[in-house]
């Protein structure tokens, strides 16, 4: 393996401060320098992405005096992935009395993470959790309520305690319109200026400092720069490598590994986590996948026919030719297993040739048992919207057939190297949400990303990037400076380039291909000899990208395959990465499951010996091998353990 | 208040102030023609009362001058409005669509604007005929009775009215329903209730307004 | 099955359009409306033609980037269905289908399908949110909400912002986008401060932007995704009235 790779010194999270763990993040931001707030308005900041992440970041430097700048590529902040989610947002607010504290959250999440991420990051996290909620809600945040006025919560994710904050099934939108709102009325008073419509296609480094960002504008396609003190990447997950995921279709990773390649390391970018309930692919022309609430397995029963190759229809199928497999293999939890080990159980039916529906890639979520428990009108007050959904896709009626799901790929816990400041290794480069890889380890749990995205967002961000800032303004730079021209006649040269091929396949039967190809060597079990197959594969995917695209049209113009081309040549780039990582980590952990080690019935088998690290990567060119630098996690509130369900 | 009449909102609540003036008149005036099935008499007395109506501190026909007036502010005000909205909303859409199917909206809301002008017209006629009896046949001053019946004895007339009468039921139905909506009183839990009132209203005004012409051609009245 | 596609193309907003006929021969009825034109899509590309450029983004009828006009209705014939949520199999075998974008003078066309809605930005900054600047908030339970308002006002929320409902207007007016805003945040304790203001403040910048006005004719909630209801828009009247009446 040696020659894919290089180890690299070991680097390490030096702004965590030590010693109490309850008091670090005080400790912290007592210890961090304060900018003169006459000066904030002489700093310029650019933020890129506007979901919950970016967005509440913008608007509270904006509130806070900074300039702002903030870019998004759809047609409005507002629209950002982060208004997809549906279950829920964790907080430790202990409401419910059922013994719920910041140190179980912090505890479960670590746990939940398979002991792969840091204490000092996943406790903050736990601690601002509360203060999130009631900034959510003084914004107006319409959160489900209970009749005395108070707040609702409910378990998610197979969660002990009741700290998941909802509404409805639109968590996640309601959150980003408060997000959204709030940097609304930034706008309007002049501290954030909004880019929609803008993709960031480089970073300027100028001195080993990021200063700034080189964009198109999506409708004129003009290519300009945009220059400031600091930058912040908050432009969400890579999911989209696998082209078909739950993620909006215009997910991209491009924003980081661009700056991944400007000298940004990368860190653990093969932990994905693959969702098991998902609304199966229904042929050729599928183009995104639609998660179906985790909540339904609190309910439905899950199951896929004894033998392999019965295609009777499941109404016909006699209970004792059924194999209710998740309540056999895990007595204690049943259906109510982690993400992972729903999904890895899920492809092991399917491929005993026992999965249902077409191409045998689905497996029965039967609410059956619980109409005739709990009455129809009881399923329906529950679940009405998410049946609905599920009729308005497949055409079946899930109240007379039982569901098909499928998993699918979800999230990404990797991403970008940060420090305890969110830093990342660019001197002036932050990375905010999803985007980076600080707080969720090898497997995040449920309503925990957005409970991350606004930390970082509200909280975190604004009070660190102090400590950056008071150093600035920094020395003005040139628009003419050759660090800015290079980059940007780089990204003009990349998109001629593309346009240039004239080949002959369209660029989404590359990321098609790039997406089976992932899916099928770095999806739900990976494996020695699949990745190797993969690592070989996807270099000469990438050439053959680069000779037979086709790409119409002009640059000068709204040109929505160019867009795609450039995301799509940035994720054949990524892919190759992913798997090296998935390649190095012979352990299983978390999401990311090695077939090669597990334990003899079958479950994850952890290797804290040779793996408590965070492996981050450097890049050295497209193909050259990169550089490995391991920072090693260290625990001294939680002891790792073995995780078991049975 | 110059803010209010500058924005949609604002011009809508004076469409429908204005409207339930106009409301109140139509009622009253349907009222009144009813007295026509009881006879010359009845009718004629009733517009000889309502000219000498508070003669001595407004002098004769003072109160209906002073309603005339009253109305004819509420049609201006009615109709500037009304223009104003209309352009506007030409002026929303320069460009329209090939294809357009309208999925909701009642027959009544699509005729308000259409509706409208028709009834505009048909006032002015009547006016003349009524009023001012310069196109009625009998057009004597003060024989209200014999100039209804002269006009309507004329089927193209009556067809005209009854046509401009229905025009103005669903004006009224959807007008109706639209003011409750445009000054704030419709509620979601009120919002059937107020339709069904609004369409009451239109029926019973439209069935008083329509007896008369019909009662002349089929020679109940004569 | 097959369709006949009657596609308005447009280079740029000041170039003239036109409605261009596209047979499409192998529609499966599971696809959704947006793959359909994936695939028209695909055959363009490799026929060397421009592909049709449409907005979408989340494909799952939340984000409110998609909107098309499908045979004269916004979003399509299904009810409470986005554009992209909407599947094949509501078409017949042999249908001819009209693809328009949204036509109003606020949403001018960009290319072919896709308009600029950045209008409605401007109706949220010019007052649709509440002002509690991050760290200014009291604990989350210290003013319960009633029920039935937070449920009314997530209701009213639930506007994803696609424009259909102007779209749909025959007058061309935002009034139900602008009033669910109103309602959401009139309704909750939080909005109250700002409430009438908030209103007054929006309706004006509604009108500035050139939206039409409101005649209550019901084709916008008929057409709205998310059900938002008419009477939002009477709340949103009786706010902007007591507000002007107060001042
Ligand atoms: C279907 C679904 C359901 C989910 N449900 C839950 C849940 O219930 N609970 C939970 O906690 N989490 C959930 N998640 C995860 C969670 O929604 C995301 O992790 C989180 O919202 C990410 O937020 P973000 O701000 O980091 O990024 P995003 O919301 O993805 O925002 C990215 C932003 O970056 C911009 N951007 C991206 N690239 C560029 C570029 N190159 N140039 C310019 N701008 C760019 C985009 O325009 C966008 O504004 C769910 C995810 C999915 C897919
Ligand atoms: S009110 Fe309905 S139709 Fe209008 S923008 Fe909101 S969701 Fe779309
Ligand atoms: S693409 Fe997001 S709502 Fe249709």
């Amino acid at each position: 393996m040696s020659q894919l790779y290089a180890e690299g010194t070991p680097i390490a999270d030096e702004r965590a401060p030590d010693g109490p763990i309850e008091t670090r993040w005080d400790r912290r931001r007592f210890a961090a320098r304060l900018v003169n707030p006459a000066n904030k308005r002489r700093l310029t900041v650019i933020v890129v992405g506007t979901g919950l992440a970016g967005g509440s970041a913008a608007a509270t430097l904006g509130e806070l005096g900074y300039r702002v700048e903030s870019f998004c590529y759809q047609d409005s902040p507002r629209r950002a992935h982060s208004i997809a989610a549906q279950g829920g947002i964790n907080a430790a607010k202990n409401y419910r009395n059922d013994g719920d504290s910041v140190h179980r959250l912090f505890y479960d999440t670590v746990k939940g993470g398979d002991f792969r991420s840091r204490e000092s990051n996943v406790h903050r996290l736990a601690q601002i959790s509360t203060e999130i909620i009631d900034q959510c809600v003084a914004q107006g945040v319409p959160f489900a309520r209970e009749y005395g006025g108070l707040l609702d919560t409910r378990s998610f994710g197979g969660a002990q305690v009741s700290r998941t904050f909802y509404a409805r099934g639109q968590t996640g939108q309601q959150l980003l319109l408060g997000a959204y709102q709030a940097l609304a009325r930034q706008i309007s008073a002049g501290t954030v200026r909004m880019h929609p419509r803008t993709e960031m296609l480089d970073l300027i480094v100028v001195d080993g400092r990021a200063r700034g960002v080189v964009v198109r504008d999506l409708v004129t396609g003009e290519v300009t720069s945009h220059l400031a003190d600091a930058v912040v990447l908050a432009t969400g997950g890579y999911g989209n490598a696998f082209y078909l995921s739950t993620n909006a279709k215009g997910c991209n990773t491009s924003a980081i590994w661009r700056a991944h390649r400007r000298g940004a390391l990368f860190a653990n970018p093969c932990y994905t986590q693959i969702h098991p309930t998902c609304i199966p692919v229904s042929g050729e022309h599928q183009s995104k996948l639609t998660l179906m609430s985790e909540s339904l397995r609190n309910d439905g029963r899950v199951w896929v026919p004894v033998l392999a190759g019965d295609d009777r229809p499941a109404g016909e199928i006699p209970d004792a030719e059924r194999d209710y497999y998740l309540e056999r293999m895990y007595p204690s939890f049943g259906n109510l297993v982690p993400r992972d080990i729903a999904s890895r159980a899920a492809k092991h039916v399917c491929d005993e040739g026992r999965g249902v529906g077409p191409g045998g890639l689905g497996v029965y979520l039967d609410f059956a048992d619980a109409i005739a428990r709990l009455g129809r009108p009881a399923v329906e007050a529950k679940y009405g919207n998410l049946f609905e959904m599920y009729q308005r896709i497949t055409g079946e009626d899930p109240y007379a057939v039982p569901m098909r799901i499928y998993p699918a790929v979800h999230y990404t816990m990797g991403g970008l190297w940060v420090d305890y400041d969110l830093r990342s290794t660019i001197p002036g480069l932050f990375v905010i949400g999803e985007a980076n890889f600080s707080d969720h380890g090898a497997n995040r749990l449920g309503a925990s990303a957005l409970m991350q995205g606004l930390a970082d967002g509200y909280f975190l961000l604004p009070n660190t990037i102090g400590d950056y800032l008071v150093d600035g303004p920094f020395d003005a730079v040139d628009p003419a400076h050759q660090a800015v021209a290079d980059v940007e006649s780089e990204v003009r040269g990349r998109i001629k380039a593309l346009l240039m091929v004239d080949g002959d396949r369209t660029v989404d039967s590359f990321h098609r291909e790039l997406g089976q190809l992932m899916w099928e060597h770095c999806g739900m079990e990976r494996t020695d000899a699949g990745l190797r197959k993969a690592l070989a594969q996807i270099p000469a995917l990438r050439e053959e990208f680069w000779r037979r695209v086709k790409v119409p049209g002009e640059g000068a113009e709204l040109n929505q395959s160019l867009e795609k081309a450039g995301r799509v040549a940035d994720f054949l780039e990524l892919a190759e990465l992913m798997c090296l990582d998935a390649l190095h980590r012979t352990e299983s952990c978390g999401g990311h499951f090695r077939a090669e080690s597990q334990t003899p019935d079958g479950e994850a088998r952890r290797d804290d010996e040779n793996f408590s690290y965070v492996a981050a990567w450097e890049h050295t060119g497209v193909g050259t091998p990169p550089v490995l630098h391991q920072e090693h996690l260290r625990f001294e509130h939680v002891t790792p353990s073995q995780r078991s369900y049975k | 208040m110059v803010r209010l009449w500058r924005s949609t909102v604002g011009k809508k609540a004076v469409m429908a102030v204005s409207g339930a003036g106009l409301l109140l008149y139509v009622i009253a005036h349907m009222l009144a023609n009813l007295k026509i099935f009881f006879g010359a008499r009845s009718l004629d007395g009733y517009g000889h009362w309502l000219r000498e109506l508070a003669a001595p501190v407004f002098g004769y026909e003072g109160v209906v001058w002073i309603a005339r007036a009253g109305l004819l502010a509420c049609v201006l005000l009615h109709m500037t409005t009304a223009i104003q909205l209309a352009r506007r909303a030409r002026a929303a859409r320069p460009i329209g669509y090939r294809h357009r199917r309208p999925v909701q909206g009642s027959y009544s809301a699509r005729t308000m604007r259409w509706g409208g002008v028709l009834i505009a017209l048909f006032v002015v006629y009547h006016v003349l005929d009524i009023t001012a009896g310069v196109v009625n046949p009998n057009g004597v001053p003060g024989q209200d009775y014999r100039n209804v019946t002269a006009s309507f004895g004329r089927w193209y007339v009556a067809v005209f009215y009854m046509l401009a009468v229905t025009a103005l039921g669903f004006h009224i139905r959807h007008g109706m329903w639209s003011a409750f909506q445009s000054l704030g009183i419709s509620t979601a839990k009120r919002r059937r209730a107020l339709r069904a009132i609004a369409l009451g209203v239109a029926v019973v005004i439209t069935a008083g307004f329509l007896s008369v012409p019909i009662a002349v051609l089929t020679g109940v009245l004569t | 099955m097959r369709l006949t596609l009657r596609i308005w193309r447009q280079r740029g907003t000041s170039d003239a359009g036109e409605l261009v006929t596209y047979p499409m021969d192998d529609v499966s009825p599971d696809m959704s409306f947006l793959e359909m034109l994936d695939v028209l899509n695909e055959e363009l590309i490799l026929r060397g033609e421009e592909p049709v450029a449409f907005d979408h983004d989340c494909r799952e009828g939340i984000c409110g980037m998609c909107g098309l006009m499908i045979n004269g209705v916004a979003h399509g014939p299904e009810r409470a269905t986005t554009a992209c949520q909407l599947h094949m199999r509501h078409f017949a075998d042999g249908d001819t289908v009209t693809i328009e974008p949204w036509r109003a003078r606020p949403f001018p066309v960009v290319r072919d399908l896709v308009v600029d809605r950045s209008a409605f930005d401007r109706i949220i900054e010019s007052g649709g949110y509440i002002s509690a600047p991050t760290g200014s908030a009291p604990d989350a339970h210290a003013v319960p909400v009633p029920k039935p308002d937070a449920d009314t006002a997530f209701e009213a929320a639930a506007c994803i912002g696609c424009g259909a409902c102007v779209a749909a207007c025959p007058n061309g007016s935002a009034m139900l986008f602008t009033a669910a805003k109103a309602t959401h945040l009139g309704l909750l304790p939080q909005g109250q401060p700002e409430r009438y203001s908030r209103a007054e403040a929006m309706v004006r910048t509604h009108d500035e932007l050139g939206f039409g006005g409101c005649t209550n004719t019901g084709e916008c909630t008929a057409v709205c995704p998310k059900g938002i209801p008419l009477d939002t828009i009477g709340r949103l009247n009786s706010d902007l009235l007591r507000g002007a009446l107060r001042s």
